[in-house]
Order: structure tokens, then C-alpha cells, then sequence
């Protein structure tokens, strides 16, 4: 391998373990050098490798489809899996999603905030009473609504825009445009019996969408694009008609 | 200490773990969900080509059922797979699918008229029925007859957790998350349980239950070059091996999948072949018609990684810094089929590489995919040898895939095993002997005994550092247990493993803290990873045969004669340093579809001394019958719907196949 033609980087880490009593939050910072196709996945376990093996980050599928590895790398949410270091510069800052219970360093507790949004949305398909029978023929569906659906089922819960959310900021209650997009998922999804009334109930405050402030920084850091902007309008103006109605 | 009490605890929140707690939980017993990361971030998610389920609702599928799924997964497995649990599969198999769909998965449909598809590198016209509309769609894979795989996109697993796991949440299932088994609590002959690692504070607790089920997923992590997730370690499959009693299956069947990405050796689905995608060479040559005239493209993954890596061989193979690959071509299939079908595929091209699969080539070559082997059970879940203690899913040999499994039967045999294996469970919790009576002092002890080893970690004088143990381990896999294997170097590979797991017993931790310490899960997974490594070099070294995707250049025949059995690993003593293996002979005389050739890979192979006598009572059986409908004839042959749980046993309706 060419040696020498290879940036060194500087990565400044913020560590803090709340478990261990005394610690304090501060930056350590870890110089390594880069490699050809070096994504921030590969330079945090080479550092955890070779340099430090107390550092704290969660890194699953490693290609972008999982969610685990959202931080805010250079004061942005995003991916540090498929964020490639060559598109950063010499020195890279390193911090937790802010929101999140911190577990330690990079790692925080996204599963467990996902867990109970999803508890009090009734985050699932409503199925209409009876028994289902699995030997017929299953239910017809237009194509392009399954496309439709499946556009707003690709969100993977990393915890990206309640990261960067205005609102989450000021409420801890608000169910973030994760939560109100799943709303619009399951909106459009002929097969849950719920009604308007239903969604209402449950995100028709300021807890839920009309808590949006329509910064709408969701929409800028979401890694698998989704239409947040669209989606959260959509489901306010549909709220706001059930509101009066 | 803690002791959570529960009637079901289930070792993996990924898509077998999760249709397994939902089945159990509907009959009315308790359930808790372990896992190592929040359920839905699971490597199922990362499945992206699809399903496979008969349901032949588009043209390419028409006339495809489940005796055209049975006969593609048997040959598939090179008839290494336990062919009533094959016909058990396939019959859920649309069930699954459907239940699925009623779930909320939005499976892609099928749109009736023309469409433009390429097939063998032509563009071809199909028409798809008026009758269909609506329905599931299928596309092509490797290795079958008929285009079977129902899918969404190209992100078919994230959308099947996703429901399957919204449904986990609307039954109130506990999943406990960042948790880790690390031992089995056993007694007698029977399992209860396990001592289990929170991964945020680093304490132990002690899960104890009616019934145990491992469902954590595949071991990929035992090579340097592999698709899996960096979590798919394969740990609660050592753990049941540790027990010394339960056995492991076929770990020597080790896949590999032709399309990594090269060198991340991240998967690219096999839908890009599926779909009409090629597979060039340095020279931009289409090499795979000249090794497989029949199948090419879509011959069976074992083979087409087998004869890319003989290419290479050739000195065929594109040079790069980093090593030789080879290229995938999707460029034909146009851009609007790409970033609508193959959208994972774009993003990942894009990502971490660079490169626009829509006007450019994607570097690939084969990467370990999927662990055939794991915790051997019957056709019912449970391990023969320890009572209560359950599998299903990736980790278990149940054993659907023999030695090589097909693209798309996967994440079908997660859900599959799902709901059958769950309700197997919850008939065991209802019976009154299988109540939980082991003392609280015998539990006490298990955890003590388990503190006291990552104490001695932690504490001890050890020298050997645990991450460079890992690295080594998986350098020797991949480098000596690969694709080709040879009597030599497998006996190597052997040697070295086996001192690496001695000095395992002798790590020593720079990061002496408690709590997290990941440096710490590092040196106790690794001395389980390598008693995992050696089940699978030396079963790939005692099996002097090729047959799937275990491939030995110095017995290049499949040898029915002496290897059609099951290898079977168990490990006697914690100061081994080789499993012991006994073998599972698999019975001619009651196969469907005795053993022959697959119709693509090599011709030759020696038969089993019974596979005249057996072939020749099933062409009896089948003239007999003749112009009987194909469910009596199935039903002659080799009967199984004993086997299923009671409501799961009926047919399945199709466009054309009603009832
Ligand atoms: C990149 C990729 C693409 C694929 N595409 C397809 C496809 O298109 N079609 C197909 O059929 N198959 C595909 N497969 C295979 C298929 O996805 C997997 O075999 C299947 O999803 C495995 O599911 P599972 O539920 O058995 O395990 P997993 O989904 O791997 O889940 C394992 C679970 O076990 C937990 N766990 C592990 N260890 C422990 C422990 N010690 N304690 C507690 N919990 C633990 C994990 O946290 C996780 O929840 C693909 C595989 C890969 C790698």
C-alpha cells in the first residue's frame, strides 16, 4: 500500500460514561491514518482495535440499512457507517445524538425511545376483526400504492431527525417526524381499520404533529431521504380537519 | 442476583425470534425476547432480494407450487437437506407470505400487461395476467425453476421486521435489548434457561424458563470477509454447544455469496442476477454461459461462487491494490429499474464505492453469506439431546438447507420456523411435566460460576490480546476454509485454531473497568467463536467428499456412499481444543426425490448403495398413479402433514389452484 500518500486524521471523540461516577464529559482525540474506502465504521473499530478498547459506539449491519450508528458527526446527524472519510476533512468531531438517553460515548439508547413512541402511536397494522385465513388467496393491492406504503415503511427508527429537531429540543413528549411519518405510513394502508378519529387521539396535540415547528431539519438529515417535509404537512392538514370536524 | 421468570425465553429478536415469541405469546405463555441490539436492527433487516413462497401469481411463476419449491430446495442442498422438513417449509411457506401481507408488508405487485424484462442478457416482452392483478409479485432467483421470490424492492427484510416486529409490539412482548446470552443453565438433560449479560451496566442475570429457544441468527463473523452484520457471532449457538450435550449440524456448510462488494465484501442482492444482471471478466467477457450452459448467471450460489473464483484462477480476475474481483453488469437493466428495484443496491454503489451501477460495472467477489449448520433439532424445533431447549432461524440445523441453501429461502425459513416451531413450543409449555423445577441454589451457582470466569478475565495475569486472537481467527477462515478447500491445509488450519483457542484461555484485558467494557465481551466471545471456528475446519476437514457448498479440491465427488449423513459436532469438556463428531446417516429408502444430479455444477457423483432400489419405487409409485392429482401422489411417496402443527396443514390456494 502507498504509505505516506495517506492523510493523517485527527478524530476528536466525545467521551463520557454516566455509569462511572466522577466522569465528565470532555473530547479525546485519536490520530490514525486513512486508507483507501476508510468509512467512519472501519476508523472507530481499528481506533476500539488498536488504541483504545473502552470506546463506546454501535455499529450492526455496517452498510447503511440498519440505523444503529447515527452520531452527530461534525455537528451533523448522520450514518457514520457509510460516511466516507475522504469526504471529511483532517479533523473529524465525533458526539452522540443529543435527545437520547446516553449509554456511553457514541452509543445511545435510540431502541428504547423508538420502543415506546411505537407503544403509544399503536405503531403496527390495526387488523380488521376475524380470523385471517392463510390457505386463500391473499388481498388484492394496487401496485403503486404498495409502492406508496413501502416509500414511508423505509424509515429505519436511526433517531436522525429527532436529533435535529426545534422541537424535541423544547418537549421531551414530542413523537418527532419518525413517529408522525409512521402515522402517515399506516394512514395510507388500506389494510389498518383505523379511522382519522383514531390518529387524532393519538397525535392530534402538540405532543404530536401540531408540535412541529416546520423547521424542518428532519427532512435535511433523514439518511433514506425520506418526504418528511410533504408527509408532516399532509398529516397536519388531515389532523387539523379531524380537530374541527 | 436476579432471576427473571418467564415461560418462554427466546435468544434473538431478529425475524425467527420474533414469529417465534408472537406464536407462543398467542397461545397464551409468556415470552421475553433477548437481544444484543433493538429487535428491528437485526440482521434480518439487511435482507434485500426477497422471499421465496409458491404462490405463482406472475407468468415466470405460473405452474409453480410445492412440489417445484421442494425439488428446487433438495437439489439446492445437494441433498443434504431433511426432506420432510423440506415439504413441512414449502407448504407454510405461502402461508408465511400471506400472513405477512395481512401484517402490513407491502409486497411488491403484480401489474397486468406488458412489461419489458431481461432475461439471459435479451430484452424480453412478457405479459403478465389480468387474473394476477393486484397479487404478489415474484422475481427470479438462483437455482429455481419458477420466478418465486416475493419481495419488496430491494429491502424485503427491512419491511418484513418492520411488520413483524410492529406486530411484537401490539402483542406487548418485552424485548430485552443490549442484552447477551452468555451460557446455557442446564440440568440433567434439560434446559432452563440462561445467564445473560446486560451489555449497558455489565451485570448478570439469570433468565429462567419452560422453554428456551435460540434464534440468534448466523455466525458469518468467524471469517474476515463476510456480508454478515459485525453482531452475527454466533454466540448463543456456542453456548448450546458448550453445554456439552446439545449438538451442532453441518457446520462445515458454509456459504458464500457470489456478489460482495469488492473489498467490503458488503452484499449486493442476488436480485441483480435475478433481474437479468452479468457477471464479466478483465477482458469485459460473459463467462458464466461457458461453465454453466444450463443455469449461468443463476446456477446455485455454491457453484457460480466456485466457478468465479476458478475464473479468477485462470488469471481472468480485474487487478486492483486491494486483491482480484470481477464485475457485476446491471447497466443493462436501465435506470428506472434500478433506483426503483435495486434501490439499496444504487445506495450502497453510491456509499461505498462510488460507482453509478447505472452506467458503471460494481467490483464483486464471493464473501461468506450463511451458516447452514447450527443447534440440530428435530422437525419440531427442539434439540434431541436437550430437552427444552429450541432453535430456529439461521442458527438452527432444522435442516431445510443441507449443504447449500437457496437465495430466498432464508428469511422464508425464518418466518416459517416461526410460526411452526412456536407453536411446537407452546405445546411443550402446556404440558404439566415441562413445568420449571430447578432449584434456585443449582441457578445461583450457574451465575456464579459465569461471574467468576469474566472476573478471572478482567482480574487475571492473562498476556494474549483478544482483538488480534479475533483477527487471526478469521484470517485462517477465510484464507483456509473458504470456498476451496483442501485435506493439507484444512489439517493446518486445524493446528492453528486450536492453539489459538489455547492461548484464548490466556487473554488479558487492557480496560480493567466494569460496567460496558467491550473489550471484555470481545475475549469471552472469541474463546466462543473459535470452538465455533474449529466445529466448522475440522468437520470441512473430516468430510472427504464435496457436496454443496463445502468443496474439497482433493475429493472433488459428492460421495453418497459414505457421506450422506449429517455431521453432528458435540464438545465433551471445557479443556478440549476439537469438538467431537458423530454423524447422522440420512435414509435413502424414505426420500421423495432420491439423490442425482442437481441439473447445473458437476455430473459425477458416487451413489448411495440404496438410491437404485429407492429411485426405482418412486418411478413405480409415480407410473401407478399416473393422471392422480399430485397430492395423493405426494402423499404415497413421502407422507408429512403429521408432521405440521394442526393448523398449518392445509392447502394452498392459488390463481390456478383453487379449492
Ligand atoms: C446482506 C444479507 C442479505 C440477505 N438477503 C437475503 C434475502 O434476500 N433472502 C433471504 O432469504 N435471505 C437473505 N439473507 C439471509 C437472511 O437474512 C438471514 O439468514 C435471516 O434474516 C436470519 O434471521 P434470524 O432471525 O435467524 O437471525 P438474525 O436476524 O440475524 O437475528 C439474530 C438475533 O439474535 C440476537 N442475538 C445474537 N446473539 C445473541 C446473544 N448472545 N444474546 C442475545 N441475543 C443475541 C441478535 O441481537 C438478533 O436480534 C441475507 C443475509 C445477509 C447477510
Amino acid at each position: 500500500m502507498a504509505n505516506g500518500t495517506h492523510r493523517k486524521l485527527r478524530l476528536h471523540v466525545m467521551r463520557y460514561n454516566p455509569r462511572v461516577p466522577g466522569d465528565a464529559p470532555r473530547l479525546q482525540t485519536y490520530e490514525l491514518e486513512e486508507a483507501d474506502g476508510m468509512t467512519l465504521f472501519i476508523a472507530l473499530t481499528e481506533i476500539r482495535e488498536k488504541q483504545d478498547p473502552s470506546l463506546q459506539f454501535d455499529f450492526v449491519c455496517r452498510a447503511g440499512i440498519c440505523g444503529s450508528c447515527a452520531m452527530v458527526i461534525d455537528g451533523r446527524p448522520g450514518l457514520a457507517c457509510r460516511t466516507l472519510t475522504k469526504n471529511l476533512g483532517e479533523e473529524i468531531t465525533l458526539a452522540p445524538l443529543p435527545f437520547f438517553e446516553l449509554i456511553g460515548d457514541l452509543s445511545v439508547n435510540t431502541g428504547k425511545w423508538m420502543r415506546a413512541m411505537s407503544e403509544r402511536l399503536e405503531a403496527w397494522v390495526h387488523m380488521r376483526a376475524g380470523e385471517l385465513d392463510l390457505t386463500r388467496i391473499e388481498e388484492r393491492m394496487d401496485p403503486a400504492l404498495a409502492e406508496r406504503i413501502y416509500e414511508l415503511d423505509r424509515c429505519i427508527e436511526c433517531g436522525c431527525c429527532v436529533a435535529a429537531c426545534g422541537t424535541a429540543r423544547m418537549r421531551e413528549d414530542f413523537v418527532g417526524a419518525v413517529g408522525l411519518n409512521k402515522i402517515a405510513r399506516f394512514r395510507l394502508d388500506p389494510r389498518d381499520a383505523r379511522t382519522d378519529a383514531d390518529y387524532y387521539e393519538v397525535v392530534g396535540d402538540d405532543a404530536g404533529v401540531f408540535g412541529c415547528m416546520s423547521l424542518l431539519a428532519c427532512h435535511d438529515v433523514c439518511p433514506k431521504n425520506l418526504p418528511l417535509a410533504t408527509q408532516i404537512a399532509f398529516v397536519r392538514r388531515k389532523m387539523a380537519r379531524e380537530g374541527l370536524g | 442476583m436476579k432471576i427473571v421468570y418467564t415461560d418462554v425465553l427466546v435468544i434473538g429478536g431478529g425475524l425467527a425470534g420474533l414469529r417465534v415469541a408472537i406464536g407462543a405469546k398467542r397461545r397464551g405463555h409468556d415470552v421475553v425476547i433477548l437481544s444484543l441490539v433493538p429487535a428491528k436492527r437485526s440482521h434480518s433487516k439487511a435482507a434485500q432480494g426477497g422471499m421465496q413462497a409458491s404462490l405463482g401469481n406472475v407468468i415466470k411463476g405460473q405452474g409453480d407450487n410445492e412440489d417445484v419449491h421442494f425439488e428446487d430446495t433438495v437439489r439446492g442442498s445437494d441433498w443434504g437437506a431433511d426432506q420432510e422438513v423440506v415439504r413441512m417449509f414449502v407448504n407454510t411457506a405461502p402461508k408465511a407470505v400471506r400472513e405477512l401481507a395481512a401484517w402490513g408488508v407491502p409486497w411488491s405487485r403484480v401489474r397486468p400487461g406488458d412489461r419489458e424484462v431481461i432475461i439471459n442478457g435479451q430484452k424480453v416482452t412478457i405479459t403478465e395476467r389480468e387474473e394476477a392483478a393486484g397479487l404478489i409479485a415474484q422475481r427470479d432467483f438462483g437455482g429455481t425453476k419458477k420466478w418465486r421470490t416475493c419481495y419488496v424492492s430491494d429491502g424485503t427484510g427491512h419491511a418484513m421486521i418492520t411488520a413483524v416486529g410492529d406486530q411484537a409490539i401490539a402483542d406487548r412482548i418485552p424485548v430485552h435489548e443490549r442484552t447477551e446470552a452468555i451460557a446455557l443453565i442446564h440440568d440433567a438433560g434439560r434446559c432452563y434457561g440462561a445467564i445473560v449479560r446486560d451489555l449497558v451496566t455489565g451485570e448478570l442475570r439469570a433468565y429462567v424458563a419452560k422453554a428456551t429457544a435460540i434464534c440468534s441468527g448466523g455466525a458469518g463473523r468467524l471469517y474476515r470477509v463476510t456480508t454478515n452484520a459485525v453482531i452475527c457471532e454466533g454466540i448463543p449457538t456456542a453456548i448450546a454447544l458448550e453445554t456439552g450435550i446439545a449438538a451442532l449440524g453441518n457446520m462445515e456448510a458454509i456459504q458464500f455469496h457470489p456478489t460482495g462488494i469488492f473489498p467490503a465484501g458488503i452484499l449486493v442482492t442476488e436480485g441483480c442476477r435475478g433481474d437479468g444482471g452479468l457477471l464479466k471478466d478483465a477482458d469485459g467477457h460473459r463467462f458464466m454461459p461457458d461453465y454453466e450452459p444450463e443455469k449461468k448467471e443463476l446456477a446455485s450460489r455454491d457453484v457460480v461462487s466456485r466457478r468465479m473464483e476458478e475464473h479468477i484462477a485462470k488469471g481472468k480476475g480485474v487487478k486492483s491494490r486491494f486483491g482480484e474481483h470481477l464485475w457485476l453488469d446491471i447497466t443493462l437493466l436501465g435506470e428506472k429499474h434500478i433506483r426503483n428495484n435495486l434501490r439499496e443496491v444504487y445506495e450502497i454503489c453510491h456509499y461505498f464505492l462510488g460507482v453509478d451501477p447505472v452506467r458503471e460495472w460494481i467490483p464483486v467477489r464471493p464473501a461468506q453469506h450463511y451458516t447452514m449448520g447450527g443447534v440440530r433439532t428435530d422437525h419440531t424445533g427442539e434439540s434431541p439431546t436437550l430437552k427444552g431447549l429450541f432453535a430456529a432461524g439461521e442458527a438452527a440445523c432444522w435442516d431445510m438447507h443441507g449443504f447449500n441453501r437457496l437465495g430466498g429461502n432464508s428469511v422464508a425459513e425464518t418466518v416459517v420456523a416461526g410460526m411452526i416451531v412456536g407453536e411446537f413450543i407452546a405445546d411443550f409449555c402446556d404440558r404439566a411435566e415441562n413445568a420449571v423445577n430447578i432449584p434456585t441454589r443449582l441457578v445461583q451457582e450457574i451465575l456464579a460460576a459465569e461471574q467468576a470466569k469474566l472476573d478471572a478475565l478482567v482480574g487475571g495475569r492473562g498476556t494474549e490480546d483478544a482483538a488480534a486472537l479475533k483477527v487471526r481467527m478469521q484470517e485462517i477462515m477465510t484464507a483456509k476454509v473458504g470456498i476451496f478447500r483442501d485435506g493439507p491445509v484444512l489439517e493446518q488450519a486445524v493446528a492453528e485454531l486450536e492453539q489459538l483457542l489455547v492461548r484464548s484461555r490466556n487473554i488479558g484485558l487492557r480496560c480493567k473497568g466494569g460496567g460496558a467494557n467491550p473489550e471484555l465481551a470481545t475475549a469471552y466471545r472469541v474463546q466462543k467463536m473459535l470452538k465455533l471456528a474449529l466445529c466448522v475446519a475440522y468437520g470441512a476437514y473430516t468430510r472427504t467428499e464435496s457436496r454443496g457448498a463445502h468443496f474439497r479440491q482433493d475429493f472433488p465427488r459428492r460421495n453418497d456412499a459414505e457421506w450422506l449423513r449429517r455431521t453432528l459436532a458435540t464438545w465433551k469438556s471445557g479443556s478440549d481444543t476439537l469438538p467431537t463428531l458423530a454423524y447422522e446417516p440420512l435414509d435413502v429408502a424414505r426420500m421423495e426425490l432420491p439423490p442425482g444430479w442437481r441439473g447445473y455444477g458437476a455430473k459425477d457423483y458416487i451413489d448411495h448403495p440404496a438410491t437404485a432400489a429407492r429411485a426405482a419405487e418412486v418411478e413405480a409409485v409415480r407410473r401407478r398413479m399416473a393422471g392422480a392429482d399430485r397430492f395423493a401422489v405426494q402423499q404415497a411417496l413421502m407422507p408429512f402433514a403429521h408432521l405440521l402443527p394442526a393448523r398449518l396443514r392445509g392447502r394452498n390456494e392459488r390463481i390456478d389452484e383453487r379449492f
